[in-house]
């Protein structure tokens, strides 16, 4: 029996058991623990972030098609990562952090009030720049620290199965199935790394948000987190920032170009499909830019 | 400088240098009086121990094990015994834990995790402000304000919870004029009013390891959908595991040790009570300060052995909350 026929048994199981708890929207995947594979289109429309006063971002509007992988690059302090964090409510952690616009999930506003931002990031997940698996946890764990986070209970059978899927889904699973109960901080760099996407995908997020997650990596595991972002294409939305133009060249079909200019917030100068931005770019600061010009 | 290493021939023709530079003069100086300084500290410590240890040997010589497991102090009937005494100073101390542990606890992550900035560092000078009141304060702040109130909590706990031995009272709590006396000046009164003396001890170190909770973890519970207590759960208590027992532990040793508040509340009982709401108690500093007055020569030994017994068992807490807390992942770079 293989492992998706036996997930997709006991989905319909918890989904009876809490048809009460789903609504429409947002709401909905307070639920799913096994996840449903569908992918969401994200959109900011003029989004604009300031951080004790002091604007970082001016007026960003960007279309994230859904299945599909999105670069964001551009030289460091552009605004590249705020814009990310924005996109599943993280931005608001900071102390002092402010925001104007909207950004949409599936047509539905994040920031409305009476979303929770908690509701947001189960939905929006998020991988870091360094690899930050819980260290007092194993790593079947680690995997499910998510559905533990947000109270979500789970028979024996299905946590192991949702540890196999999500460990599979992130190219991990081959390497440590026979130490599932080993610490997650015992692994190596890029394998830690693989353990967070795991750990984000078990979650059942529509969105995946990478930050800068091969900057710590070497170029062996940066290539293993390549292959991984290129399966998960089809079945989630994904968007990354990245400092390395050849990985943005690789792995995405979108991208945007951020830029601040001295002393003034970041923005996108430019945002289309990659092929298009990298080899046909219409404003010249970005070819200067994919071409090693400056940053 | 030659050195040769005969366990390592694959040095090779040249051996290591000798990379010692020597130090700048003004770093001699500084190192000169911070090493006096360090060992100051030790020998005074140490010299306490010894101080201790050595007066109490005629004490120990003439009672013998009698010492530990005779629980009256009859200088008069050369009965003299801190079985009872020690009894009294854990229970005391285990009140003072059981109230301190959780409000420290919830203190320093509230400081540390909810509270607003500008009221955060109110609070920090507060529970700094609390652990510079004099112990005096807290004895009379718990014999006159405290007690009346507290009272009716411990008849209360005899009312519901007497069946278990600690909270039985030797008196009828159920009657219509109900015997006030019996409830006050006991160990639980006392406890409390230590516990409020534990709290802010117990509750810095917490809040110095919350605070060092690695940024990196807690964002990536809260990016999972966790809450601010699921991030506490998930990453700033594990994290901070050894903190909090050795915080607690450090607490421990100070609620041990109490005295001006303890003599204050408590009325002297020497006889091992496991009911700790009732009137009576006597803890091993209390005993000291009490005697210590009008103590003639042998019984000063024997108040002092008491001390030498309250010194070990404090340094061994201490000694114990420090190694838990270097052992750990989040005292690894502190000292305590």
């Amino acid at each position: 029996m293989s492992v998706r026929a036996k997930l997709s048994g006991s989905s319909t199981d918890n989904e009876r058991g809490r048809k009460d708890t789903t609504g429409s929207g947002l709401a909905n995947l307070r639920a799913p623990v096994l996840m449903d594979h569908s992918a969401a289109t994200l959109e900011a429309i003029e989004v604009s972030a300031w951080f004790s006063g002091t604007k970082v971002l001016d007026d960003v509007s960007l279309s994230v098609p859904p299945a599909s992988v999105t670069a964001l690059i551009g030289p460091s302090g552009c605004g590249k990562s705020t814009f990310l964090r924005i996109l599943n409510r993280m931005h608001e952690s900071v102390l002092g952090a402010q925001l104007a616009g909207e950004v949409l999930l599936d047509g539905l506003d994040i920031y409305a009030s009476g979303h929770r931002p908690t509701d947001v990031r189960k939905q929006i997940g998020m991988v870091f720049q360094k690899p930050n698996p819980f260290p007092s946890m194993s790593i079947s764990d680690n995997v499910v620290a998510g559905l533990a986070l947000t109270n979500i209970k789970i028979g024996k059978q299905d946590r192991e199965d949702l540890v196999e899927t999500c460990l599979t889904r992130a190219g991990l699973w081959n390497e440590v199935k026979d130490r599932l109960n080993r610490p997650g901080s015992a692994l190596s760099g890029g394998q830690q790394q693989r353990l967070c996407i795991a750990r984000a995908l078990a979650v059942g997020p529509k969105v995946l948000l990478m930050d800068e997650p091969c900057s710590a990596l070497d170029p062996t595991s940066t290539r293993r987190i390549e292959e991984t972002i290129a399966e998960l294409r089809t079945q989630i939305t994904i968007v990354i920032v990245t400092h390395n133009m050849q990985q943005a060249a690789r792995v995405s079909q979108r991208a945007a170009f951020f830029l601040a200019e001295l002393g003034a917030p970041g923005g996108i100068v430019e945002s289309g499909s990659t092929t298009q931005l990298f080899e046909n770019p219409v404003d010249p600061r970005t070819e200067d830019y994919v071409n090693g010009r400056f940053g | 400088m030659t050195t040769t290493f005969p366990q390592a021939p694959s040095l090779g023709k040249r051996p290591p240098r000798d990379l010692n530079p020597g130090l700048e003069p003004s770093d001699r100086i500084f190192h000169g009086s911070a090493t006096m300084i360090g060992m100051f500290v030790l020998i005074m410590t140490g010299s306490i121990g010894v101080f201790l240890g050595y007066q109490s040997i005629p004490t120990l010589r003439h009672y013998g094990l009698s010492f530990f497991t005779q629980t009256s102090w009859q200088p008069e009937l050369d009965k003299i015994g801190i079985a009872a005494v020690l009894v009294g100073t854990f229970e005391v101390a285990l009140v003072a834990m059981v109230v301190a542990f959780p409000f420290a606890l919830m203190l320093a992550l509230f400081i540390t995790d909810y509270a607003p900035k500008q009221i955060k560092s109110w609070l920090v000078s507060a529970v700094d402000l609390m652990a510079a009141v004099p112990s005096i304060i807290y004895g009379l702040w718990g014999f006159y304000l405290l007690q009346p109130h507290a009272i009716n909590l411990a008849r209360w706990l005899s009312q519901h919870f007497g069946w278990i031995p600690i909270f039985h009272v030797d008196t009828d709590p159920n009657a219509a004029v109900w015997q006030q006396s019996r409830y006050t000046s006991s160990a639980f009164i006392a406890g409390l009013a230590v516990s409020m003396m534990a709290i802010p001890l117990a509750c810095a170190v917490m809040r110095a390891v919350f605070d060092q909770a690695p940024l990196g973890e807690r964002e990536a519970a809260m990016a999972l959908g966790g809450t601010r207590f699921g991030v506490a759960r998930t990453v700033v208590f594990p994290f901070a595991k050894g903190g909090i027992i050795g915080g607690t532990m450090l607490a421990l040793g100070r609620a041990l040790g109490e005295t001006a508040a303890v003599l204050i509340i408590v009325s002297p009982d020497f006889v091992i009570k496991p009911r700790i709401l009732e009137a009576g108690s006597q803890t091993t500093s209390q005993l000291i300060a009490g005697n210590f007055g009008d103590a003639t020569k042998s019984q000063l030994s024997a108040l002092l052995t008491a001390g030498f017994v309250l010194f070990l068992i404090t340094l061994l807490v201490n000694s114990v909350a420090a190694v838990v807390i270097r052992r750990s992942r989040s005292g690894a770079g502190t000292e305590i």
